[in-house]
């Protein structure tokens, strides 16, 4: 035995852990499987009350974990020392990193409850009670009797939970890889699981599985152009490549930004690889979507500042033209689109492309300021997103969610609250002063104004006439909450329990909060906008 | 500084009602109105107090002054503070909600008084964010009242208007906004021209600011855009006869008589003030547009059979004065801007809201639907007649002294521009004249008789206004002389000095 370790090569050097660092992540991870543990040993009847119970504990854990540890301990963990002698983390516990991942923790506990809402049944209302029967057969109908449920979407939602964490902290491009496919293949599983419409949903799913396996694997190529270019996957030494570059191989950098930024921008839902995004919005259970909304950008821009800034921001010249265009195309297309769309979930789709596309001007920035708004934003964004999916979920019109446009007809009359906050999230979606809409778009303008070039200024006005844009699609369904008369009498608001009510308030309150008094909240952005290189 | 929040406190209390009204049980709906009357009143008597406060011969620009960071990382504060000008325009807002209130009194029939909260609301939410846009003097604050001031207006629009109100309200908001959000880009470039920094949004910091010719121009546009709209002129006016037609009257009052205020006002202390060199760039084209709005805004005034319509034709050929006055740019035709301003809000509103009082008991806006009533309801048919009079500015009322102040003003600077929009005075009366002979005058009609004349609470909208009509026609002093030292410190300011007299040079030479 002692032998055998006396035999390690020199060269291995034992990797440091900052485990407090890691803790907020350690803890999801940990909960995630004990959930599949709880799943496979405590009996039925009390197995949806203890997945509740723990996920819920997990994420407030983390949370207090990530306020009391993490924060102080800033800096690369999680990291080998390199030949060099330079610590490379795989992880790296930074501003930014903290902030998103503190972000993800507050949707996450937000989401948990309306993907627990039972509406007085046995296990959750959203999810199928066995997703490998096939729709309408028997043995879905045999499930159904028996009392069966897929309490194993918690654990599920757990991992996804993680690997949202560990996007925008990881240091290197195998580790964002990994932590891609961990965020990504619980979701597609979640995606295909709804109650009701289960072909739609299970259409999704596919959808999703196979469009996101495609961009993993532009993302994966990119990895290894890079890799080929600087000899490491690790973000920093890419950077010194780029700082000093070798002669013969500059061919492979920018082809490789480009397909790592196609596997990024398609998780953002970005123009031209939004195509998931309506059907994958409009299949999905809504609690799922909402979460999606909320979470998966988060994660997704928490990646690519890290990446774009971190990796290669020696590059900028290569890469910022095409994330303007990208950013153009998709305010344009998301914006446009909207407009014609007769099903909210579709609709919220193409408007969460549109607020990419306004994200995407935080990014192109290229400064503090711009990594601050975007940061801001997608905090302003997913906290109105799980509001609004939120209040979608308990619109039904017989049982079933009530998401074609029509059915809102005269909603404000019979249910004037769930319509009035739905009005007002509408008008933080649209970015009308006063909600936390108008402050995160401001955040994200003000950087690209303050560089005084005439394509960042073309950029912000194309971004306000898009807005301009998008106020129609909200003013539109405000139209038809409030002021046309109700056509279908069935369409009812369905008492939830406590815990949904509870995630559409604290969302709908923070929307105002963050439009009315931000100054809190900036100032925190800020402060975390610096990336440890 | 240490001093009590006077415009925190008129701009709030407004709010404080109008949620009370919200959180209102339906047992005491019906009482949703006197609760609202009863906040605009007493935020009218506060108005008058601050307003005692207020020093015209002050060397202090901005009185009632308040300050306090609110988004440092923006740059912005939250900055109140009131000149001449703004303190007019506020209390010709708070004067008129009360009225408008009183003349709304009976606007739901009596099966709908559980929706009389909600409007009420709407028109009191609505008071405060008119307080706050003229009281703001920080201009990411303006920009946000600015913006959150349509939301009232739509609903009630849209909620309490006539048949096709989803399409004027859908129009008129998408109007303003796309007018707002073109300013929004404008709003953040002047920033980032500015000194930055916690504070950097103020106007005070962003006045005289050396910035490239070019730059100045398009945020210069930027702003001009939105004002123009929201003014409203010719071409961007076609929201403003649907929003107003369809809209209640004490609606259409509010939104023409207050709202649309805020584009002339905010050509003066945007415009002007900050880019006084793009203004000068601009004013051949804004000058000739205001006197196309004037005779065309006149002339689609004669042609209407909708009475709501007329009014707010109307309407755009008086703002057509306001803005002429303002781009001309002498103390004499800003003094009657200004003037106009506050009267053009007192006589919209006599037309609109006695008009409001014909419609309901005619059952109809159609101008050919009446005839002969001034023998039915010899009352309103008289208040009819001198809100009438005021608009077309007979002398003795007080539209007459703005409209002159404007074109002797405006004279000194453009002869032949003043003489065509002097015109516009003869179409006016052609206008108003038609109008009141058409409904009012000929045979008795027998259908309407028993109509009831005016009631107690119609003749208490009707009494302040024709009062403020002859004070103001007859000793426009006390406000002249609050509006005259803010306009001479801001040509000052401007550096922009009155053409010498022709008549000066004239008496001295010798044929």
């Amino acid at each position: 035995m002692t032998a055998l370790l006396t035999a390690t090569p020199a060269a291995f050097t034992t990797a440091t852990v900052d485990v407090v660092a890691l803790l907020p992540l350690l803890i999801v991870f940990g909960g995630a499987l004990l959930g599949v543990l709880v799943e496979a040993f405590v009996p039925r009847a009390s197995r949806f009350q203890t997945q509740v119970v723990l996920t819920v504990v997990v994420l407030v854990g983390a949370l207090v974990a990530l306020a009391v540890g993490a924060v102080n301990h800033r800096g690369t963990t999680a990291g080998t020392a390199g030949s060099d002698g330079i610590l490379r983390g795989a992880v790296v516990i930074d501003g930014p990193a903290l902030f998103i991942q503190s972000i993800i923790l507050l949707f996450a506990l937000l989401a948990v409850f309306t993907y627990a809402e039972r509406l007085g049944g046995v296990g959750s209302d959203t999810f199928t009670p066995m997703g490998a029967a096939v729709p309408g057969s028997a043995r879905e109908a045999e499930a159904l009797r028996a009392g069966a449920m897929t309490a194993e979407v918690f654990p599920l939602f757990l991992f996804s939970v993680a690997g949202m964490m560990l996007f925008p902290s990881a240091g290197d491009l195998l580790t964002m890889f990994v932590a891609l496919e961990v965020l990504s293949l619980p979701l597609y599983i979640m995606c295909g699981l709804s109650r009701r419409r289960r072909l739609l949903s299970q259409e999704a799913s596919l959808k999703y599985f196979l469009l996101g396996a495609f961009s993993s694997a532009f993302f994966l190529f990119g990895v290894a152009l890079l890799y080929g270019y600087a000899g490491s996957v690790y973000l920093p030494a890419i950077a010194a490549a780029i700082s000093s570059p070798v002669a013969g191989l500059g061919g492979l950098l920018v082809p490789g930004i480009l397909l790592i930024a196609v596997g990024l921008l398609f998780k953002v839902g970005a123009v031209p690889f939004h195509m998931w995004t309506p059907d994958v919005y409009q299949g999905a259970p809504t609690p799922v979507t909402g979460f999606m909304a909320a979470g998966t950008k988060a994660a997704a821009f928490g990646a690519i500042l890290r990446f774009f800034y971190v990796g290669v921001d020696q590059a900028v010249w290569d890469w910022r033209p095409v994330l303007m265009v990208i950013a153009a195309l998709t305010m344009v297309v998301g914006a446009v689109l909207s407009v014609t769309q007769t099903d909210m979930k579709r609709l919220l789709a193409y408007s969460s492309i549109a607020h990419a596309g306004f994200v995407l001007l935080g990014v192109t920035a290229v400064s503090r300021d711009g990594i601050s708004g975007t940061l801001f934003y997608v905090l302003a964004y997913g906290l109105t997103s799980l509001a609004a999916f939120g209040i979608i979920a308990l619109v039904r019109e017989n049982g079933s969610e009530a998401t074609h446009l029509s059915q809102w007809a005269g909603l404000g009359k019979r249910h004037p609250w769930t319509a009035g906050v739905y009005a007002f999230l509408l008008l933080a979606f649209a970015g009308i002063p006063l909600t936390s809409g108008f402050t995160a778009k401001f955040a994200v303008f003000a950087p690209m104004l303050a560089l005084h070039t005439a394509g960042s200024t073309a950029l912000v006005v194309l971004a306000l006439l898009c807005s301009a844009i998008t106020v129609f699609v909200y003013a539109r369904i405000i139209v038809l909450m409030y002021f046309t008369e109700p056509t279908h009498d069935d369409v009812a608001v369905v008492d939830a329990s406590g815990g949904t009510i509870a995630t559409i308030a604290v969302g709908s309150v923070l929307t105002l909060v963050l439009g009315v008094a931000p100054a809190f909240v900036l100032n925190l952005a800020a402060q975390a906008s610096q990336f440890i290189r | 500084m240490n001093q009590f929040p006077w415009l925190t406190v008129i701009g709030a209390l407004p709010a404080v009602g109008a949620l009370v009204l919200w959180l209102l049980p339906a047992s005491v709906a019906g009482r949703a109105k006197q609760i609202a009357l009863g906040f605009s009143l007493v935020t009218l008597l506060l108005t008058v107090l601050a307003a005692l406060q207020y020093n015209a011969s002050s060397t202090e620009r901005f009185q009632l002054v308040e300050q306090h960071p609110w988004i440092p990382q923006f740059g912005v504060s939250y900055a109140l503070g009131v000149d001449g000008i703004a303190l007019v325009l506020i209390l010709m807002s708070v004067i008129l909600v009360p009225i408008c209130l009183l003349a709304a009194w009976r606007d739901l029939p009596a099966d709908q008084v559980g929706r009389e909260p909600h409007y009420f609301a709407l028109m009191l939410s609505l008071e405060t964010f008119m307080v706050g846009v003229f009281a703001a003097t920080d201009v990411f604050l303006f920009y946000v009242f600015f913006e959150a001031m349509l939301i009232p207006v739509y609903f009630l629009i849209g909620q309490f208007g006539g048949a096709r109100r989803q399409y004027a309200a859908m129009k008129f908001l998408l109007f303003s906004l796309a007018g707002g959000l073109i300013m929004l880009a404008a709003v953040i470039a002047l920033y980032t021209q500015g000194p930055g920094g916690a504070d950097g949004f103020l106007v005070s910091k962003l006045t005289g600011l050396a910035m490239p010719e070019s730059t100045e121009r398009l945020i210069f546009l930027g702003f001009f855009l939105a004002f123009a709209v929201k003014a409203p002129m010719v071409p961007v006016h076609t929201w403003l006869p649907d929003a107003a037609t369809e809209s209640r009257p004490a609606t259409a009052t509010l939104l023409v008589g207050v709202l649309d205020k805020v584009g002339t006002y905010g050509m003066i202390r945007f415009c002007l003030e900050l880019f006084p060199g793009a203004s000068q760039w601009a004013t051949p084209v804004v000058i000739v547009l205001a006197v196309v709005s004037i005779i065309y805004g006149a002339l689609l005034a004669i042609g209407q059979t909708d009475i709501m319509r007329l009014i707010a034709f109307t309407s755009i050929s008086h703002f057509g004065f306001i803005v002429l006055g303002i781009f001309a740019v002498t103390t004499t035709s800003w003094a009657g801007s200004s003037l106009y301003m506050l009267n053009h809000g007192f006589s919209t509103a006599g037309l609109f809201l006695f008009a409001g009082m014909l419609i309901s008991r005619r059952g109809s806006k159609r101008i050919p639907d009446f005839g002969g009533w001034q023998r039915i309801v010899p009352g309103l048919a008289g208040i009819w007649l001198v809100a009438g009079l005021s608009s077309l500015a007979l002398p003795g009322l007080g539209s007459f002294i703005s409209e002159f102040l404007v074109l002797a003003g405006t004279f000194q600077r453009y002869q032949v521009l003043t003489v065509i929009a002097t015109t516009g005075i003869i179409l006016a009366a052609l206008y108003i004249l038609l109008m009141y002979q058409r409904m009012m005058t000929g045979p008795k009609p027998e259908s309407a008789v028993g109509t009831p004349d005016l009631s107690l609470r119609e003749k208490w909208v009707a009494i302040p206004l024709i009062a403020l009509f002859l004070v103001l026609g007859f000793y426009p002093k006390p406000v002249l002389d609050v509006i005259n030292p803010t306009v001479k410190t801001i040509l000052t300011s401007v550096n922009i000095s009155d053409p010498a007299p022709a008549a000066g040079t004239a008496e001295g030479s010798s044929k």
